[in-house]
Formats: structure tokens, C-alpha cells, sequence
């Protein structure tokens, strides 16, 4: 008997508790509770962050819908392209002149070395032939305009008007006319953007032009970069130049890169801080040179001990991720 | 006699394609490439703060993370950074509507600097926690400015919404 009555007590409680307890179906339907909504959409941004930040999977989605916006972008910068032709068209005649002749003064300045350049080239080439050495690979360069430094507060990029479309790709240096600019992270289809020397994110490898000693230079923000992990007492002075070692097989060796500033040997620390400042105009806007991507470079030989190259592999590993 | 705001004219109600124009404008402003220059205040952030203490029920949290999305792919930032700060700016203000429309429109602007502050924080929190640099303290004066714009933006965006005055002595409404 007993059996029997606990299965129909139980089929009466929902009718019996809707009675009692329970709320009146809603009048409108309003989707779930603003609680619910905001859990899901700010998991959905942490896991979108994650993606992004950790595992650098998100960047088709990227490309997709920087390829949508690409009309409305061009919208966008009409503005500030007619402010600046009106700025240009208001430029008085004399600051032209000023500027073409100074162009002229320097181009006849560097027309010695250029006169010069394909004779030693060739001298070179005879030279390599005769030593036995691998001729050195000729790079071509693009010339890209800087159209606007991105708007993005926590990172030091610049986007470039070239793209896809004409041959770049992720990894490729981008210099001036003095020096190393910085290196270029993504490409869209008509632009790319090219992360500058100075952000914290970036490292390249340098080589004191005056004793060859060689290092990493990061950059540190606020258009300032600094010389990591070289002993207290190395061999660095201030007005030093720093020039690209080209052992990452990213950049070529030999670009001016930065000059050294401010040398601060703290004996209470193993390494000494050494701030340096970029040569070119990297916080500046203009037009740029974008080098052609390097080959790859012979491989590392077994022997070394796996632990003496960690340091650099790694930074150069992370670079090349991008 | 309370000093109400939201009584004190009754409006027409808001047509869906207006909300969209004017999100999609606000995003068009973001996009102008300014730089960094210090002070130019977060369009989409104020209009859809906007739109969500005037109307919860037709703007909220997706439509801020969709918008977040796409600011996050426009200023080459880390994806879901703009996303999480929208929704949670969202979320803050669609709670803040039922109370701050009594406020005259400059304590307003006043509760919502709070608001505005708080996605500025969330976005340097996520960033700084990759290892980003600080962005320095002028990089908030947007949120200042966005607040300064709360006055002007609700006649803008409430403009289709009123309707003409129409002044009738025996019928005070």
C-alpha cells in the first residue's frame, strides 16, 4: 500500500507547488537574466583574450574582418588627409625651396658614396669568389608610406600602405633612411602593420659598432630602448652606436639601429642598465623602406649544449611566432 | 515637486534603424586615425552607454561585444580587449538606467564617469597583465571628455525622439 502512494504524492507536487509557490509565467519574454547574459559574454571575451594573447589563433578572423573594413577605414582617414593637404597647401614657397635644396645638397653628398657603392660591390663579390665565401644575397626594398600610428594606447605600431597584394609579409625589417624602424607583425591585404623598435614586445639583436660586442636590445617604451643582460662592466660607453648583428636571420647585419645614451653600472645589480635612444625616425611618420625577408639560415650545429642558446632562441622563437 | 528630467517632455518612440546609425557612426568616428593624441573621447563607448541607459531592453550586452569586437580588429589591439570592457560598461549602465535618468544631465555625465573610468581600467588591466607598458595618465582624459560630451550627445541623440512643443494652457501636459 505504502509502495503505492508515494509515486502519486510525487506527481501531484508540481501542480501542488505551482499553486502555492511558484511565480506567474512572465508577461514578455526577455531572454535570459542580465546576470546570465553578462557571464557569458564576458567568458566569451576572456577565452577570445586567451586565444589571442596565448596562442596567436585569431588572426584569419582578423584578416576577415580588417578586409570588410577596409572601405569604411578609407572613409575614415579623409579627413585628416584633407587637413593635412590643406596644411601642405598653405606651406609657403620658401620652405619648399629650403627643402629642395637641402635634398639637393645632400644628394650630391652621398653621390660620392653611391658613385662608389657598385664598384665596391663588385670589388666585394671578387673578394668573396676569391675567399671562398657564400655571395652575399642582394635585397630588394618596397617604399611604403606610414599612413597613422594605430590606435591601440599599450603597444608602439605603425600601419604601412602596402600589403598582400604587393608581396609583404610578416617578419620583413622596416628601415628609413637612417636607420632600422622596426619589423613588420601583420598583413592585411592593402596595408600591414609593422611594430617599432621601441615596443615592449620587440627585440633585435645589435652589435657595438666600435668593439663588436654583441647584445639584445628590447624596446622599453616611451621611445626609449635598453640593452638587457650585459655584464656591469662591459664594454659600452655612452655615444656608442648599435648596429644590427643580423644573427637572427631577420635582419641584415650592419643597419644603424640605435646610439646609447646613458650607461648606469649599479654594482648591487650583475647587469648594467644601458639606455639607448633609436637613430631613425622611429616615432615619426614618413615613408619607410620595407626590406626584402632574408633566407633562412643554416641550421644550429648539434653540438652546443642546448642550454647555451635558450636565451636568444627564445626571444627569437616568440618572434617569429608572430 | 521632484525635479525630474525624463518627465519633463514626453517622447516619441525610438526607431531601431536610429539606434544602429548611430552606433555605426560612432564606429566610423573611432576609426579616425588620430593616433595618440590625449583626450579624444571613446565614441562607441559614449553612444552605446547611451543607448543602454535610455533603452536596456533594445541595446545591451551583445551588441556591445559585437562593436568590441570590431574596435578590437580596427585598433590592432588584443581581440576581446574592447569586448569585455563594452560588455561589462554595458552591463554597469543598463543597471544605472532606471535611477540616473531622474538626474539632471550634468549628475548624469557625473554617475557615468565612473562608468567610462572602469572600462579604461578594465581595458589596462588586460593589457597590462600580457606585459603591455602603461599607457600613461592622459590616456584617461578620454573618459573626461566622453562625460563633458554626455550633455550635448543625449539632444543630439534624443532629437528625432521629441516632438514640437505644443503649448495649450487648459491642458498642461
Amino acid at each position: 500500500m505504502g509502495r503505492h502512494r508515494v509515486p502519486i504524492f510525487l506527481e501531484s507536487t508540481p501542480a501542488l507547488m505551482s499553486a502555492v509557490g511558484h511565480a506567474p509565467p512572465p508577461f514578455f519574454k526577455r531572454g535570459p537574466a542580465p546576470l546570465v547574459r553578462l557571464a557569458f559574454f564576458v567568458s566569451l571575451s576572456l577565452i577570445l583574450l586567451v586565444a589571442d594573447l596565448r596562442f596567436h589563433t585569431l588572426e584569419w578572423a582578423r584578416l576577415g574582418v580588417a578586409t570588410v573594413a577596409w572601405p569604411l577605414q578609407r572613409i575614415t582617414w579623409m579627413p585628416i588627409d584633407a587637413a593635412g593637404d590643406f596644411g601642405s597647401y598653405l606651406t609657403r614657397q620658401s620652405s619648399l625651396l629650403k627643402d629642395n635644396e637641402e635634398l639637393r645638397r645632400r644628394q650630391l653628398g652621398t653621390a660620392n658614396l653611391l658613385l662608389r657603392q657598385q664598384h665596391l660591390e663588385q670589388e666585394n663579390k671578387r673578394l668573396r669568389a676569391l675567399l671562398d665565401m657564400r655571395a652575399r644575397l642582394p635585397v630588394e626594398g618596397r617604399i611604403a608610406e606610414i599612413l597613422y600610428a594605430a590606435r591601440d594606447p599599450f603597444s608602439r605600431r605603425v600601419i604601412i600602405d602596402k600589403g598582400i597584394q604587393h608581396g609583404i609579409s610578416a617578419g620583413q625589417a622596416v628601415v628609413d633612411d637612417i636607420g632600422i624602424i622596426g619589423q613588420v607583425v601583420r598583413v592585411f591585404p592593402l596595408t600591414s602593420e609593422v611594430l617599432l623598435l621601441t615596443d615592449k614586445d620587440q627585440a633585435i639583436p645589435v652589435e657595438v659598432q666600435r668593439n663588436g660586442l654583441r647584445a639584445v636590445l628590447a624596446g622599453a617604451g616611451a621611445g626609449t630602448m635598453e640593452l638587457r643582460f650585459l655584464a656591469a662592466n662591459a664594454e659600452v660607453q655612452v655615444g656608442d652606436i648599435l648596429m644590427t648583428s643580423g644573427l637572427d636571420g631577420v635582419y641584415l647585419p650592419g643597419l644603424p639601429v640605435a646610439k646609447v645614451v646613458k650607461v648606469d653600472r649599479d654594482n648591487s645589480y650583475s647587469f648594467a642598465r644601458i639606455t639607448c635612444a633609436p637613430l631613425a625616425g622611429v616615432e615619426r611618420h614618413g615613408l619607410a623602406l620595407v626590406l626584402g625577408g632574408r633566407t633562412a639560415l643554416p641550421p644550429q650545429p648539434d653540438d652546443v649544449p642546448a642550454i647555451l642558446d635558450r636565451p636568444a632562441g627564445g626571444k627569437r622563437g616568440k618572434k617569429k611566432a608572430r | 515637486m521632484q525635479p525630474t528630467h525624463a518627465s519633463r517632455r514626453i517622447l516619441l518612440p525610438v526607431r531601431n534603424w536610429f539606434i544602429v546609425l548611430t552606433l555605426f557612426l560612432a564606429l566610423l568616428l573611432n576609426l579616425i586615425p588620430f593616433g595618440r593624441l590625449p583626450g579624444i573621447p571613446d565614441w562607441v563607448a559614449l553612444v552605446l552607454a547611451f543607448w543602454c541607459v535610455h533603452q536596456p531592453l533594445k541595446v545591451g550586452m551583445a551588441a556591445a561585444f559585437v562593436l568590441g569586437l570590431a574596435m578590437d580588429v580596427a585598433d590592432a589591439s588584443v581581440m576581446g580587449q574592447h569586448a569585455l570592457a563594452y560588455v561589462l560598461l554595458a552591463f554597469a549602465a543598463a543597471g544605472l538606467s532606471r535611477r540616473v535618468l531622474w538626474f539632471p544631465l550634468s549628475q548624469q555625465a557625473l554617475q557615468l564617469l565612473p562608468l567610462f573610468l572602469g572600462m579604461q581600467l578594465v581595458m589596462m588591466a588586460t593589457r597590462m597583465l600580457s606585459g603591455a607598458e602603461f599607457p600613461g595618465v592622459l590616456w584617461f582624459l578620454s573618459s573626461f571628455t566622453a562625460a563633458l560630451l554626455w550633455h550635448p550627445a543625449t539632444y543630439l541623440l534624443l532629437t528625432p525622439q521629441f516632438r514640437p512643443e505644443d503649448k495649450d494652457v487648459h491642458r498642461p501636459i
